[in-house]
């Protein structure tokens, strides 16, 4: 098909030298660069582009902007197509695709508009009072056919290709809207010296200027002026999109949209949070559509937008008109379709009167004028065939006509002025809602404040017989409001959720006004006094993808390495997420088939010899100052005053409501610093109570904190061999021996010649043990030198796992035991608890419940059967108990295959647990499905419970 | 008039205009043997049951805008009775349970779409803490299955299994639980209600607590004074203002919730997911929009509205599990305000001052319990004692200890 039938051979903003291919449901078509979808659909004589929700009714375009609630179509195709796309936002681009959507098989055949047929049953709520019996029935019947019957159109299903990017940016002014006021706002803040930006959904500013002949020259002066201001940011296809507090607003910029896809390197759409000091919303006004029996068929179509096709784009939606209006615009439009060449078959007014002035332009065309008139009926199926006509004499008329264009005058476009919960304000003149209280710093101009709007007008009521659309998206009938209110949903809020009204994917835009005209007649109430349903944000629908931006895959989160981790890849580490983390896991060898292995290997080289194993993740706080003593005293279970210069200690941190927090060692460096180490799942958070301690609790306390986590490197040195691997990196004259630097010791020296170093003799594994801190960037060359140093030892690297393995035999307690629902009590750790000074969470860790002797504790746990594999998350059950709710004891925290022992254990939380020891229960796992385990209960500490190795 | 497919065709026939308002706009009476203040779920819920099982005659629920305009329609409509604390999941159970004969019992179809709720872990500690929960439900008669990877692939292939910051190690999955339809689940407590003769007073907001020597005997309204032998506060996201007007503090913060809904697309997401790896969920309503929702905005507020941090979160987890959703666009997003417990868990109990009960601090758990927290409410209403699933669910709790603290945050109230 060729030749654009529809096309004036002149005029509108389109360019007719470049020519664009684009295919519609496998049909190939031409239009214009400058032309929206919809305009080239109807430039080629296409009048049926779409199905309704729910009756699959024909469906044309309706209107010229975002506000579309029928021409929704499937934009491309394979991954990157969008369903809901409205043709009427869509620009035109070479080889552009798009498939009409809610139909089957095809749009002209469409089985599924039987459903029109069970249309008196199908009303509004009907699904509430049926489809319950039986109740099964729902899921296995019902609900899927009722699922596959309803949505739009269809996702790909795939994932999204593209990219999105996220922007800040910061005005004195940001205008909403480039009409005609907005840019007059624009230039007086710009001159004022303002930093201003222009944001407009278009593909270029304008607004209504745009398809208005002339007016668009008449901006082009302050186009220019703006454009040359260094100040002033224009931003065409930017949709601001919601206001949020503190003088937030979101916006999203389609960057590639008018593309076949994007460049490369280039986003598909922004996401531009811009935050300003005021706001300009000069969004202009909406037209109020008519509302008549079929006033759905193809062809019916917003006087607006009609004059949109015809002044922007040089295209006539039909060859023979019938204006329906109660605005004198419209009687305009009239003339200027007549001078397009369209034959005006008559102008139906239900005003009373119009003036002779108003009637002179239309006079040349020879139209009818039925002054007094109103529409009852379209006729027409898949297109508009003609109007039946109730004349002011009562008499009915016949008309015929292809194109039907309905103007029940303009409303301000309010929605963003509802962000704030501001309630609009009717005006009795306008007859219309204004802007009631908009958002702290919005000021709204032009159309959007009512400014130039002629009042509305009462519309005639919707006939009670036959279908008339209020919101044509959901096929929501002025019946259906009507039943309603009826049913006793009469509150506006209820109507919209009962029968849908408004929550079209259009926002219900054309509908919401003469839905709540059809509430109020029916409520017998004005339409103040029923008020309107608040507009939430977006205002336009925003790609979920866009307010993700970059962040998804393996961008979704930052990944953190340690200092060492190019070391770890290259021993051949397979690597685990620990947070945000990504932490060595076990090292595997050439050989070595299962994990277990490779972490039963290194266990044992660690208790046999030595291993070496990155630490840095763990938190690290430095806390200095005169009072750094004190202020872990406060934070702290267990005692710090007394802590030497140059010493660990173990410390338990409780959170205010006396459950632990976490745990750590730290160590004194000097009288008044200390370096705190935290759990690594923790870090974040004991740094945010310190800093809150300190911050809100003690701020006369002279203490400082930082966090120095990522500064230092930080390598466990464990096993028997750990000392004389150490002994050939520390400088002299730092002396290793177990007297000279005991257990617990901390200190500061350097290594391999100078490098500034910290040292403590702290152990998790239960071996003699060190962990070594050097600045991070030494971190790699300093993992290999310990490795070095320690080659004739047989030292091997461990991951987590290993080191997992070695606190479930020494009994530490750690993540899964440090679940938030923990007393120190709970995990044995009740003799810390200091009863000489006061701490966080000393005072509720004595409130009876948490001070139970039969609460769940710490226990070891060690299956009967060695060859038994026992699993985490398993519950704990008495041996003459029933395997039920009354008597869960508990359950399994933590378990590990010990090659110490060589079998499974398992740390857990048993009620009274400590007072059991030597008693066998169950371990029950029904939601795994594996065996019951007989479990022998034990103390937790199952390798050297004396600590004999930590202090050799 | 029953609602049923024979109603819906005899109406048929005479143009729908017989149909009755399904509950009467009612005017207060002086007095009352029990005044539910809140007309959401939980408040019309209780003067159901109330009536239906507990045989109380007068009984009004007041209202201060429209029922269900606060979080009631707001939420994300998500039903599920997967708790791990002995103190949650038999109330969540009851809860549950009632869901299942909820439409054929209140003859309205509610949409009760038992569809599947699926947490997914991403880590062997979540595997392991799963589990524990599984097991606890399990032990409690509750079904629970835990997923591994593939079974996980096979039931939603369309997660991102291959380019995951936190790989999807598997799951959790209650078949029971799924989504129902908010709004049909007030309309039709309010329609049984009012059939047993409950008066439904709209527009109605409270403006004191009126006590006579310690005991409460009414409430202050905008429409007058109304009498009443026992008040109960369903007033979740206004609990402690409420509260305030009989001189109680509670241990409970307000929070804004947001929920999003996308428009509408044929049959994608045929259950309900959460991402373990960021705060997350996701259903498809039957209209065709997912919904879905994420953490809380973490300040407290009593605007019905958030803020883009959230929002940007919840779409990046949403991104992050399922990328097949970014040309999918959101349509609307809400804000709804929640009481914020210290613990995370409700509180239904008798409050300090006779004559007055509290159900409240339902964190964003509350959907799901509507009627469970309905017939517990009722029944401590009716004969002053707790009901057997909801004994844990006490005031005191927080004096004693007796923490139910699911997600062991302590009393952070903006981390449960």
């Amino acid at each position: 098909m060729s030749g654009q039938p529809f096309r004036l051979v002149s005029g509108g903003l389109v360019d007719r030298r470049q020519s664009l291919r684009f295919r519609f449901d496998g049909q190939d078509y031409e239009g214009f660069a400058g032309d929206t979808l919809a305009s080239a659909l109807l430039a080629n004589g296409v009048r049926l582009v779409g199905r309704s929700f729910k009756y699959h009714r024909p469906r044309g375009i309706l209107t010229a902007g975002p506000e579309e609630p029928n021409a929704l179509v499937e934009l491309r195709s394979g991954a990157r197509r969008e369903p809901n796309t409205k043709a009427t936002t869509v620009e035109l681009y070479d080889g552009l695709e798009a498939a009409s959507q809610n139909r089957w098989p095809s749009l002209a055949v469409d089985l599924l508009s039987l459903n029109g047929l069970l249309s008196p049953l199908f009303v509004a709520g009907f699904y509430y009072k049926t489809f319950m019996w039986p109740a099964k029935a729902w899921e296995a019947l019902y609900e899927p056919l009722i699922r596959r019957a309803a949505g739009l159109g269809r996702a790909s299903g795939e994932a999204d290709p593209d990219a999105y990017e996220k922007s800040h940016a910061f005005c004195d002014v940001l205008v909403i809207g480039g009409g005609r006021s907005g840019l007059a706002a624009a230039l007086a803040a710009a001159r004022e010296g303002k930093r201003v930006i222009v944001a407009d959904e278009d593909t270029r500013l304008g607004g209504r200027a745009l398809t208005r002949p002339g007016d668009a020259d008449a901006l082009a002066a302050m186009l220019v002026e703006l454009a040359a201001n260094p100040r002033v940011t224009l931003m065409p296809r930017t949709s601001v999109f919601g206001v949020y507090d503190g003088g937030v607003y979101g916006a999203l910029e389609k960057v590639s949209d008018h593309l076949p896809e994007p460049a490369p390197f280039t986003p598909r759409q922004r996401l531009w949070k811009v935050i300003a000091h005021e706001s300009v919303l000069a969004a202009g006004a909406l037209e109020r559509p008519i509302p008549f029996a079929d006033n759905d068929r193809p062809g019916v179509m917003l006087a607006g937008a009609v004059a949109t096709y015809l002044h922007r784009f040089g295209v006539v939606p039909g060859r023979r008109a019938v204006v329906y209006t109660s605005t004198d615009e419209g009687w305009q439009l009239a003339a200027d379709l007549y001078a397009a060449g369209v034959t005006i078959e008559a102008i139906v007014d239900p005003r009373g009167a119009v003036a002779e002035a108003v009637q002179a332009g239309v006079v040349a065309s020879g139209a009818r004028r039925l002054i007094g008139a109103r529409v009852v009926r379209a006729l027409g199926g898949r297109a508009l065939r003609g109007a039946r006509v109730v004349d002011a004499h009562g008499q009915t008329v016949t008309l015929r006509c292809d194109l039907l264009a309905v103007s029940g005058g303009w409303t301000p476009n309010l929605a963003l002025t509802h962000h704030h919960g501001g309630k609009p304000r009717w005006d009795e003149v306008l007859q219309s809602f204004l802007p009631g209280a908009p958002p702290p710093g919005m000021r709204v101009v032009g159309r959007a404040a009512g400014e130039g709007l002629a009042p509305l007008v009462d519309l005639p009521a919707p006939p009670a017989k036959g279908k008339s659309f209020i919101d044509f998206q959901h096929d929501v009938t002025a019946a259906d409001i009507r039943l309603a209110e009826r049913e006793g949903y009469r509150s506006v809020e209820h109507v919209k959720r009962y029968t849908t009204l408004g929550m079209a994917t259009d926002q219900g835009r054309t509908a919401n006004l003469n839905g709540l005209m059809v509430l109020a007649e029916a409520r017998g109430a004005a339409i103040p006094d029923v008020g309107l349903t608040m507009a939430r944000p977006p205002y336009a629908p925003v790609a979920i993808g866009a307010l993700a931006g970059p962040h998804r895959g393996r961008d979704f989160r930052p990944t953190r390495l340690p200092a060492a981790h190019g070391w770890a890849v290259r021993q051949g580490a397979v690597f685990v997420e620990a947070g945000q983390w990504l932490r060595a896991q076990y090292f595997p060898r050439a050989g070595e088939t299962d994990w277990l292995t490779t972490v039963s290997r290194e266990v044992t080289t660690v208790r046999s010899s030595v291993g070496l194993c990155d630490v840095s993740t763990l938190g690290k706080i430095d806390v200095q100052g005169a009072d750094a003593a004190a202020f872990l005293e406060r934070v702290y279970i267990n005692g710090w005053a007394s802590l030497a210069v140059g010493r660990a200690r173990y410390g338990v941190m409780l959170r205010e409501d006396g459950f632990v927090m976490d745990d750590g060692t730290t160590a004194r460096l000097a009288a008044d610093h200390f370096i705190l180490t935290t759990t690594t799942a923790n870090a974040a958070r004991v740094f945010q109570h310190l800093e809150y301690c300190h911050q809100v609790l003690w701020p006369t306390l002279d203490v400082q904190l930082a966090s120095v986590t990522d500064q230092w490197a930080q390598f466990a040195v464990a096993g028997p061999r750990s000392r004389e691997t150490l002994a050939r990196l520390v400088d002299a004259p730092f002396d290793l021996a177990n007297e000279a630097f005991p257990y617990m010791g901390a200190a500061e020296l350097t290594i391999g010649g100078g490098l500034p170093a910290r040292l403590f003799r702290i152990s998790f594994s239960g071996e003699l043990a060190y962990e070594l801190a050097v600045p991070a960037r030494y971190g790699e060359a300093v993992a290999a030198a310990i490795m070095a140093a320690g080659a004739d030892f047989g030292i091997c690297p461990y991951g987590t796992e290993a080191l997992g393995v070695m606190r479930i035999e020494k009994g530490h307690a750690a993540g899964a035991e440090l679940s938030g629902q923990t007393t120190a009590t709970d995990l044995g750790l009740g003799r810390m608890l200091s009863k000489t000074k006061d701490f966080i969470g000393r005072r509720m860790a004595e409130r009876p419940a948490l001070t139970d002797p039969a609460r769940p504790r710490l226990v070891g746990l060690r299956p009967l059967d060695p060859a038994a594999r026992l699993r985490a998350g398993a519950h704990l059950v008495a041996l003459a108990d029933p395997a039920d709710a009354a008597h869960d004891a508990g359950y399994v925290t933590s378990v590990a295959f010990s090659p110490s022992l060589g079998q499974w254990i398992g740390l857990g939380l048993l009620a009274g647990g400590p007072d059991r020891l030597g008693e066998r229960v169950r371990a029950v796992d029904p939601v795994r499905g594996g065996p019951e385990l007989l479990l022998e209960v034990c103390a937790p500490c199952f390798v050297d419970p004396e600590g004999v190795r930590l202090r050799v | 008039m029953g609602y049923s497919a024979f109603s819906l065709l005899k109406n048929a026939l005479t143009g729908h205009r017989h149909w009755r308002p399904a509950w009467r706009d009612a005017a207060p009476q002086a007095q009352y043997d029990v005044v539910i203040v809140g007309g959401g779920g939980h408040g019309l819920a209780t003067a159901y049951y109330l009536a239906r099982v507990y045989g109380v005659r007068r009984v009004a629920v007041v209202e201060k805008g429209w029922i269900g305009s606060g979080y009631a329609g707001r939420n994300t409509t998500i039903i599920r009775s997967n708790y791990l604390l002995p103190g949650n999941i038999p109330f969540y159970e009851l809860s549950m349970q009632l869901w299942e004969g909820l439409e054929q019992e209140l003859n309205y179809n509610a949409m009760v779409s038992q569809r599947g709720v699926l947490n997914l872990y991403h880590s062997d500690a979540q595997r392991d803490a799963y589990a524990r929960r599984g097991n606890a439900m399990r032990l409690h008669g509750v079904d629970a299955e835990l997923l591994d990877r593939a079974a996980v692939k096979r039931m939603l292939p369309y997660l991102d299994f291959d380019n995951a910051r936190f790989p999807i190690q598997g799951g959790l999955l209650q078949r029971r639980g799924g989504t129902a339809r908010h709004d049909a689940v007030v309309w039709g407590y309010a329609r049984a209600a009012d059939r047993l003769g409950v008066d439904i007073i709209q527009n109605c907001e409270v403006t004191g607590i009126r006590s006579e020597q310690g005991r409460v005997v009414g409430i202050e309204t905008t429409r007058g004074f109304i009498g009443a032998a026992k008040v109960g506060l369903a007033v979740a996201g206004n609990s402690s203002r409420l509260a305030a007007m009989a001189g109680l503090r509670l241990p409970i913060e307000s929070h804004v919730l947001q929920a999003f809904v996308s428009e509408g697309v044929k049959p994608l997401i045929d259950t309900v997911v959460t991402f373990g790896a960021g705060h997350f969920y996701i259903s498809q309503s039957d209209k065709g929009g997912l919904v879905f929702g994420g953490d809380i905005d973490g300040y407290n507020s009593y605007a019905q509205r958030g803020n883009l941090p959230v929002i940007e979160d919840v779409c990046e987890g949403g991104m992050a599990l399922m990328p097949m959703i970014g040309r999918l666009r959101l349509l609307r997003h809400w804000g709804g305000i929640m009481d914020m417990s210290m613990d995370g868990s409700p509180i239904i109990d008798r409050a300090p001052v006779d004559g007055l009960y509290l159900n409240a601090g339902w964190c964003y758990g509350g959907f799901k319990a509507t009627p469970g927290s309905g017939l517990s409410f009722a029944h401590l209403l009716a004969t002053d004692t707790p009901h057997e699933t909801a004994t844990a669910f006490r005031l005191d709790r927080f004096g004693r200890g007796a923490v139910i603290d699911e997600k062991g945050q302590g009393a952070h109230p903006n981390l449960h």
